[in-house]
């Protein structure tokens, strides 16, 4: 499924365009040309590579990235200190989004163009992501995107490191059909794409299994008022509900649920989200989710030697106190990802890294193992988690098989 | 529409939305009783009111650390003291904000916006700065969390009967303290005429100064209230200003009824087409028919003729 | 009416204007490469709305908190036209239904929604551009100023329906790209506009226009309208008592802001691509009124300084210290308000100007307006006043 080859010859004609200044700002640094590793120009010495990360430090989308960049750097140091990538140390250029769409172009572009990062690791919300996209393939970037997300989409310059919406969904819902018995489904969600496409899938997938959807419901980012909502769902008397609540709402819709008498713990009805992570659950409150479900591929809770050495690096580097969620366990793959990609490529250009990485498997993430899809997603398992008072989640389930990554699911759409 | 409902469902939805729409009613006149005597008696557009809120939701957050900490046993009554100092902490800053910044601008209403605006961006990364840019929990005691069911499906939240309550104690509060105390009257002496204020002995400056730290403190203990129903983050308060001012403009900014009756008209109006509609196009909705109604009647629903 | 073009443009507004033509379309191009050439041009749309806001805000009095719907609707109109280009049969052949935009075919939109179909034709675009935001906010304009809502209650109600707006935007995804806007823009008439060239090209269309526009600025606020806008600004009932509807003049001029605006939302969406409902938002209106602040709100090259230099602060502030840039910006609006309501212009018109006028005293004629501005000078109660409210009453200028 190569949707983008035309615009790929496009970039390559614009590369070519751009060789003449190119050539002027590599005449400062003639070894970087004449070395094999690096024949596009990017910022890389003999003994140092330039990345970026992109994320959002302020405005309101902070809350979620700060956990990304910390991933990043991390991995990073860990890298440097494993002697770094063919023998170069990382070295990172950090970019605030600010919340801010154009303000993620704008920066992507400087990343790219001013300080000729061999790759990105960034962005976390779908909206920074398509603002950054064009930038990316027309400057021939790589971006390792770590966040959970809608789908249907497939860039040749970006790796996604965090489970497209099928994965995610098509397991919870199979395992809350088939343990819990759950017939009728009530789905909740902040408006916006993901959440709308997110039920979209699911909405066909419980239909395909012969059941019942009996609400669908969307409000406003940074609602704060669900009291409404909440009486309908007690009406329509549904075995799940399905939320995909973002952001400040989250607090508020799981706060609110509890006061009005909904006991997840009993699930009756029962909880089944994607889009809490223990990040967010720092936020509402251990025992106001206690008893929700989650589908999402990592829990800090995973037991293997991968994730507990991790998890005590991350403690150790970040606080004894933070926790880790699905995103930022995907956000720290990113870096590792890339220097796998690099050194099977034997070279930092991007065009290598990019026929390199279909195939690049992990056996070191701290989810398990992974591996990079054709379609440059990972293969991943999807796991339920059971949420605890603690602020933890309690696995309860995990698929058997790697899922397969598919964007654009035939049926769905 | 009812069709798929018996008759005892139907009562229940129109007592659970009735009593959902009271809730909103005493969330947004919590949120705009601070608002509405800054802006209605002093004219001064305070754009940080949402981060004094969450200063509020701050301070209860370290009240309750410092409770479940050294005081364990009192966990179950700490919200009180909470609220108390977020009171206090508040209407200490907004004095502050008022001495060093708002007495400058009475003259000029519209660049108060603009300051305060400026304040709310200080303010937010400050709280980014100390308390992290994620959100932070506030654990509240079991019994605030709790609900208590009246038939099988009519359930009532008990934090939303103390949202009700604490409302109705502040409003009365503050219908004393404008109204019937001699402070109160200083206050709206200042508001109608102030040069003849200050002529017959009243100390303006304080008065202003007061007043604003009391909006400020309001807000602070409407913050603290909100933990128990909404997050707590450096940009939470963003999401309450567009409603609190929609409250008090279409209240009519003179008048404290206005705000009440302007509140109770918005929540009602919001949760029947929540019921009704999706939330989002309920919210729209409710936005429109108010800015409609502003345009025919632009003073608002109470206004008070007064001298200028 | 006609003026002769030297009451129009007195010979310091024409070496201001030059100086600044000079800057823009000589320096920059000249010291800058294309990336930070095409940040300044993206800056330089935000200067349409600062100019606006100059002519509603500092000249009206009327503050309108509001003003990103505006350059959203003309940055939707154009995106749009750009969308269409780009989702021709053959780019989309992968989706369910060819030659929609991607988000409509996610959505399960199965045709193109009518309100779509005539963005097909440039013309239309192009009349859209100019005739939607300035329309809306006619409508706007006529429903408020008719019934006399002013001040800090027009501010509020642009402020609601700027939510609104965003919520609407955000919520119909199907129809509008939802919260990720419209965006992957490529071609203007099959012409790439990534490409360097185009952004050169684009850079300077943008200047043109935005010339045009402070051409159109100066006439207004050298004509009789800026007279009374001041005037109504200072004293409203006086001028209602001398016989003019006032309204139809805020009316006017609102509906000016709005056009600039819309022009400058419209060159953002070709110079960086995309157009997202965050611009239809309340935070990036309150921004725009900060940048017409900063430059002084009563004038119009101030403005467009304003503009530069706080995205320039912007971005080189968050490139280095990212958290600092809050408590700067913040810093900013508070120590504008204070300390200088009429922003730069003002230190330029006290400091600046002066002590040209002291080295060059042979060469400039010294001027009766100029007078009275240096009288007016120790109190700082009139500092609100400049050349232009010169002309008033004494006691008019008090009150403001």
């Amino acid at each position: 499924m190569k949707i983008r080859s035309g615009i790929k010859t496009k970039v390559t004609g614009l590369l070519k365009k751009l060789a003449l200044p190119l050539a002027i700002s590599l005449a400062a640094n003639p070894l970087a040309q004449a070395d094999e590793v690096n024949s596009t120009g990017l910022a890389v010495t003999e003994d140092t590579v330039k990345v970026g990360i992109l994320h959002s430090v302020t405005g309101t989308m902070a809350i979620s990235e700060t956990g990304s960049v910390q991933a990043e750097k991390l991995a990073i140091e860990q890298i440097n200190a494993m002697g770094g990538v063919l023998g170069r140390k990382i070295e990172y250029v950090q970019e605030d989004g600010a919340s801010d769409w154009p303000t993620f172009a704008e920066k992507s572009k400087k990343l790219l163009v001013n300080d000729k990062v061999a790759a990105v690791f960034g962005c976390w919300t779908s909206a920074s992501r398509k603002a950054v996209l064009p930038v990316f393939e027309q400057y021939n970037g790589m971006l390792y995107y770590p966040t959970f997300y809608e789908g249907l989409e497939q860039s040749p310059n970006v790796i996604y490191t965090g489970q497209e919406a099928t994965q995610q969904i098509l397991a919870g819902i199979d395992w809350v059909v088939k343990n819990k018995g759950a017939k009728k489904f009530f789905l909740l969600g902040s408006d916006y794409i993901w959440p709308r496409t997110s039920n979209k899938i699911a909405r066909k997938h419980i239909q395909k299994l012969g059941l019942k959807v009996v609400g669908e419901e969307y409000y406003p980012l940074g609602h704060t008022q669900f009291n409404s909502v909440i009486n309908k769902i007690k009406l329509k008397k549904p075995d799940v509900i399905y939320a995909i609540v973002v952001g400040g709402s989250n607090v508020a819709f799981y706060k609110q649920l509890k006061a009005a008498g909904i006991d997840m713990t009993k699930e009756k009805p029962l909880v089944l989200t994607i889009s809490v992570t223990e990040d967010e659950i720092l936020g509402i409150g251990g025992e106001n989710i206690e008893g929700a479900y989650a589908a999402m591929k990592y829990f800090q809770s995973i037991e293997n030697q991968n994730n507990e050495s991790f998890v005590s690096a991350f403690k150790k580097r970040w606080g004894d106190d933070i926790v880790i969620g699905d995103v930022t366990q995907a956000a720290y793959l990113g870096p590792w990802l890339w220097k796998a990609a690099v050194e099977k490529a034997g070279s930092f250009d991007i065009d290598k890294v990019r026929a390199a990485s279909p195939g690049i498997e992990l056996t070191t993430a701290p989810e398990g193992y992974v591996r990079i899809h054709e379609n440059h997603h990972l293969w991943s398992k999807t796991r339920i988690g059971h949420a605890q008072a603690d602020g933890q989640y309690d696995i309860v389930y995990e698929t058997k098989e790697l899922m397969e990554p598919n964007p654009f699911p035939k049926g769905y759409q | 529409m009812f069709a798929e409902y018996s008759a005892s469902e139907l009562t229940a939805i129109f007592a659970m939305q009735g009593f959902a729409g009271l809730i909103l009613f005493s969330v947004l006149v919590l949120m705009a009783l601070g608002l509405a005597i800054i802006f209605g008696q002093m004219g001064v557009i305070n754009m940080a009111h949402g981060e004094f809120m969450i200063l509020g939701a701050y301070i209860t957050y370290l009240t309750s650390n410092v409770f479940a900490e050294y005081l364990p046993s009192l966990f179950v009554g700490y919200f009180f003291v909470a609220m108390i100092l977020a009171f206090g902490v508040t209407f200490l800053l907004g004095m502050a904000v008022e001495w060093g910044l708002i007495r400058f601008l009475y003259k000029r209403p519209l660049d108060t916006l603009l300051a305060t605006w400026g304040l709310s961006l200080i303010l937010q990364q400050l709280y980014r700065t100390i308390f992290g840019a994620r959100e932070v929990g506030v654990s509240l005691p079991d019994w605030m969390m709790g609900s208590y069911a009246l038939t099988d499906i009519i359930e009532v939240p008990i934090n939303g009967i103390f949202v009700m309550i604490l409302t109705l104690v502040i409003a009365l509060g503050v219908y004393w303290l404008m109204y019937k105390s001699g402070w109160g009257r200083q206050v709206r002496a200042v508001v109608q005429n102030r040069p003849m204020a200050s002529a017959v002995g009243i100390n303006t400056e304080k008065v202003d100064r007061v007043t604003f730290g009391l909006g400020c403190g309001i807000a602070g203990i409407a913050g603290s209230a909100f933990t128990m129903i909404g997050s707590t983050g450096p940009t939470s308060g963003q999401l309450y200003i567009v409603d609190t001012f929609l409250v008090v403009v279409f209240g009519g900014a003179q008048s404290l009824l206005g705000t009440i009756a302007s509140a109770f008209s918005i929540s009602q109006a919001q949760s029947t087409m929540e019921f009704f509609l999706s939330g989002s196009m309920a919210k729209v909705l409710t936005l429109l028919f108010v800015v409609g109604i502003l345009m025919l009647r632009p003073q608002g629903l109470f206004a008070m003729k007064i001298r200028h | 009416m006609m003026h002769s073009l030297k009451q129009i443009f007195p010979r310091h507004d024409l070496i201001a204007f030059a100086i600044l033509a000079a800057i823009l379309a000589i320096v920059f191009p000249l010291t800058m490469d294309i990336f930070r050439l095409n940040l300044v041009g993206k800056y330089l749309t935000y200067a349409f709305v600062a100019l606006g806001l100059v002519l509603c805000w500092g000249y009206g009095g009327i503050l309108s908190l509001g003003q990103g719907i505006f350059f959203g609707l003309g940055g939707y109109c154009m995106a749009m036209f750009l969308k269409l280009e780009a989702s021709s049969p053959e780019n989309t052949a992968i989706q369910s239904t060819p030659g929609i935009p991607d988000f409509m075919d996610w959505n399960q939109l199965t045709e193109l929604p009518w309100f779509w179909e005539p963005f097909h034709s440039l013309p239309f675009t192009l009349f859209a551009v100019i005739a939607v935001p300035t329309v809306f906010a006619f409508f706007i304009g006529v429903a408020m100023f008719k019934r006399r809502v002013g001040g800090v209650y027009f501010a509020i109600i642009t402020q609601a329906i700027a939510a609104i707006l965003t919520i609407l935007i955000i919520g119909q995804q199907g129809f509008t790209g939802g919260v990720n806007g419209i965006t992957d823009l490529r071609t203007f008439l099959g012409w790439d506009i990534r490409t360097d060239s185009a952004k050169y090209l684009l850079y300077f269309v943008n200047l043109v226009l935005l010339f045009i526009c402070l051409v159109i600025a100066q006439c207004v606020r050298k004509n009789k309208l800026g007279r009374i806008l001041v005037a109504m600004r200072v004293r409203e009932e006086r001028v209602r008592f001398s016989g003019y509807d006032v309204s139809n003049f805020k009316i006017f001029v609102f509906c000016l802001g709005a056009l600039f605006s819309a022009l400058g939302g419209a060159m953002f969406t070709l110079q960086v691509g995309f157009m997202s409902p965050t611009f239809v938002g309340i935070v990036p209106s309150i921004e725009m009124v900060i940048l017409c602040a900063v430059g002084g709100r009563l004038s119009i090259l101030g403005a467009i300084y304003g503009a530069l230099l706080v995205n320039f602060a912007k971005t080189s502030f968050s490139e280095t210290f990212p958290e600092l840039w809050l408590f700067a910006m913040g810093a900013l609006f508070i120590s504008v308000v204070l300390f200088f309501p009429n922003g730069l212009a003002s230190l330029y018109q006290e400091y600046v100007l002066p002590w040209i006028k002291a080295r060059f005293k042979p060469r400039v004629k010294t001027k009766p307006e100029a007078k009275v501005e240096s009288k007016a000078k120790p109190q700082p109660e009139l500092s609100e006043a400049t050349d232009d409210s010169a002309n008033l009453p004494a006691g008019a200028r008090y009150e403001n």
